[in-house]
């Protein structure tokens, strides 16, 4: 039908997009441009907004060391935490798409489950776990190994540790539609001529799957370095990551001027991240995962 | 060979134990009868439960986020349906640059987009309201209904909107009698998907929230600040429940229809 209409102006297309284009225009596209604007104006001592051209936020957030260091830190925190859910996601993520058992879409299901269960639940279940009175502790302590309960939470492991959980079902999600789509006889050609599981694996099925390992750690690092829940729940007092410093001079301090600039360097930073991937992967393979 | 693979599965099984744990300490301590939220278990009790029925905020909260995620999740599907019917079946210019921009606001870190819908109404003297956050959540909440929608509807053949159309039916009329049905799965589960997404948000609802207005993820994020409680075990046991039995039967479902219209 969209043939037929081609040759004059078919206006439906735009018709059925009108509303999520002009909700995305007023909602996101003007707002983040309005940001910029806002970074510009100053917080007045009374507490309103002086409208003008003042480069003083801009001047705080990049000369300041204690900005760099926070960003320095988020992007540590982020890296790492990337790094080790491409680690842990693998594994899982190969069992599944090369396992013989017929329930294989109950175990990815399964897997999947805790992206459902409530991101503040599952960040506030690791108290349980390793608070002072938490399961871990409780089991050291009536053993007999420790006398007193360790502190073991609220420094930057556990924000790691919080994060990994929260994010780990994308990167398994990724890793496993990339592996799936390995022509099980490449693997097969590559061992019979006469290389070994391990050399298959790393000559073959493994390059293959860059591409949703790729997509994962995208993911998970933007997302990651994106957050500020986690450190505020599982993270000490100079665990904080750049997101908590927004949320600070907003939500704490009411200062929306700095606020802005804040938000525009973390969207510049994080979306640079996403450019470059974009740029040279491509973002359809993030798509896949919604097949 | 086999060494190999059973490492593999022994990794296999590590993880899904760090994955499941925690969820189901939760649901273990909801159950326990200490006044602490903690462990030793001192017995198995239903007490918690009660109370959260009795703690009026907490039905409160409980209140407004079904609301909003049931606004949210209707919007928002509606909005993704017909954007991913201009995607998929239409041919125009610009195509690429537009399809980008509909999942522009998961490119985006919900952090900022927080800020920038926050600043931005409240510079046109919006006030922080109920509206505020369902414009939010359904902001958030469209790239993910439009992805879904997309990918189910690629794979609808063209051929029976077309023989519909060639029968004499309106655009409108196939839309309602050939390609909502095919599509109703895709449908059922982007509503889901939105539901579930906003009624778990708090990165930007922490933003958004009216003062003296709590959604259950924003209510927990309360509670935790004083301590640890039996009671916030309870509502994660309850938050567990609605959010993985709502999706799975909801995948059930949507199962069920779509080998029904496949027959």
């Amino acid at each position: 039908m969209a043939a037929v209409a081609a040759e004059e102006r078919d206006l439906r297309p735009w018709i059925l997009l009108s509303p999520a284009l002009t909700t995305i225009t007023l909602l996101l596209a003007i707002p983040t441009c309005f940001v910029v604007v806002y970074s510009f104006w100053l917080r007045t001592a009374a507490g309103g907004e002086q409208v003008g051209f003042y480069l003083d936020n801009w001047i705080e957030v990049l000369t300041d060391q204690f900005y760099r260091d926070i960003l320095f830190q988020t992007f540590r925190i982020a890296a790492i935490t990337t790094v080790l859910c491409a680690l842990m996601g693998y594994l899982p993520a190969y069992f599944i798409a090369f396992s013989k058992m017929r329930n294989k879409a109950f175990l990815l299901l399964l897997l999947m489950l805790p992206f459902w269960v409530s991101y503040i639940i599952r960040t506030m279940s690791w108290i349980n776990i390793l608070g002072v009175s938490g399961a871990v502790n409780y089991v050291l302590t009536s053993l007999g190994i420790v006398s007193e309960p360790i502190q073991m939470l609220y420094n930057e492991t556990t924000v790691v540790l919080g994060l990994i959980h929260f994010l780990l079902p994308f990167m398994v999600l990724n890793i496993y539609v990339s592996l799936e789509g390995i022509d099980p006889n490449l693997v097969d050609a590559a061992r019979s001529l006469g290389s070994t599981p391990f050399q298959a694996f790393r000559e073959v099925t493994l390059p293959l799957s860059l591409p949703g390992l790729a997509a994962g750690g995208l993911l998970c690092f933007v997302l990651g370095g994106g957050t500020y829940i986690t450190p505020l729940i599982l993270g000490g007092p100079t665990d904080a990551m750049f997101a908590n410093l927004i949320y600070e001079a907003i939500i704490i301090q009411l200062n929306w001027p700095l606020g802005s600039a804040l938000s525009i360097v973390l969207l510049v930073v994080l979306g640079a991240v996403v450019l470059l991937y974009n740029r040279f992967l491509g973002l359809g393979q993030i798509r896949k995962g919604f097949g | 060979m086999l060494s190999g693979w059973s490492l593999i599965r022994l990794g296999t099984v590590l993880v899904y134990l760090f994955m499941f744990a925690p969820v189901a300490v939760v649901i273990l301590l909801s159950f326990n009868s200490s006044q602490f939220g903690a462990f030793p278990m001192e017995g198995l009790s239903f007490r918690w439960f009660v109370e959260l029925a009795n703690n009026d905020a907490i039905v409160r909260a409980f209140k407004t986020s079904i609301l909003l995620g049931i606004l949210t999740s209707v919007i928002s599907t509606t909005l993704g349906v017909m954007a991913s019917l201009a995607m998929v079946r239409y041919e125009f210019p610009g195509k690429n640059l537009l399809n980008t921009a509909l999942i522009a606001p998961i490119l985006i870190p919900e952090v900022v987009l927080a800020v920038s819908l926050l600043l931005f109404l409240q510079f046109l003297s919006m006030p922080k309201n109920f509206l505020l956050l369902l414009l939010g959540h359904v902001i958030f909440t469209l790239p993910f209904v439009v992805l879904v929608v997309q990918a189910r509807l690629v794979g609808i053949k063209k051929e029976y909107e077309e023989a519909a159309l060639s029968l004499g039916a309106g655009p409108i009329q196939t839309f309602f009698a050939v390609t909502l049905p095919l599509l109703m799965p895709a449908v059922l589960a982007g509503m889901l998907f939105a539901f579930t997404i906003s009624f778990d948000d708090i990165t930007g609802t922490l933003f958004w929230k009216p003062p003296g207005v709590e959604t259950v993820p924003t209510q927990i994020f309360a509670m935790l600040r004083i301590s640890i409680s039996p009671e916030i075990n309870a509502l994660g046991a309850v938050m567990i429940i609605i959010t993985v039995v709502l999706p799975l039967s909801g995948a059930a479902l949507a199962r069920r229809l779509a080998r029904r219209s496949a027959e």
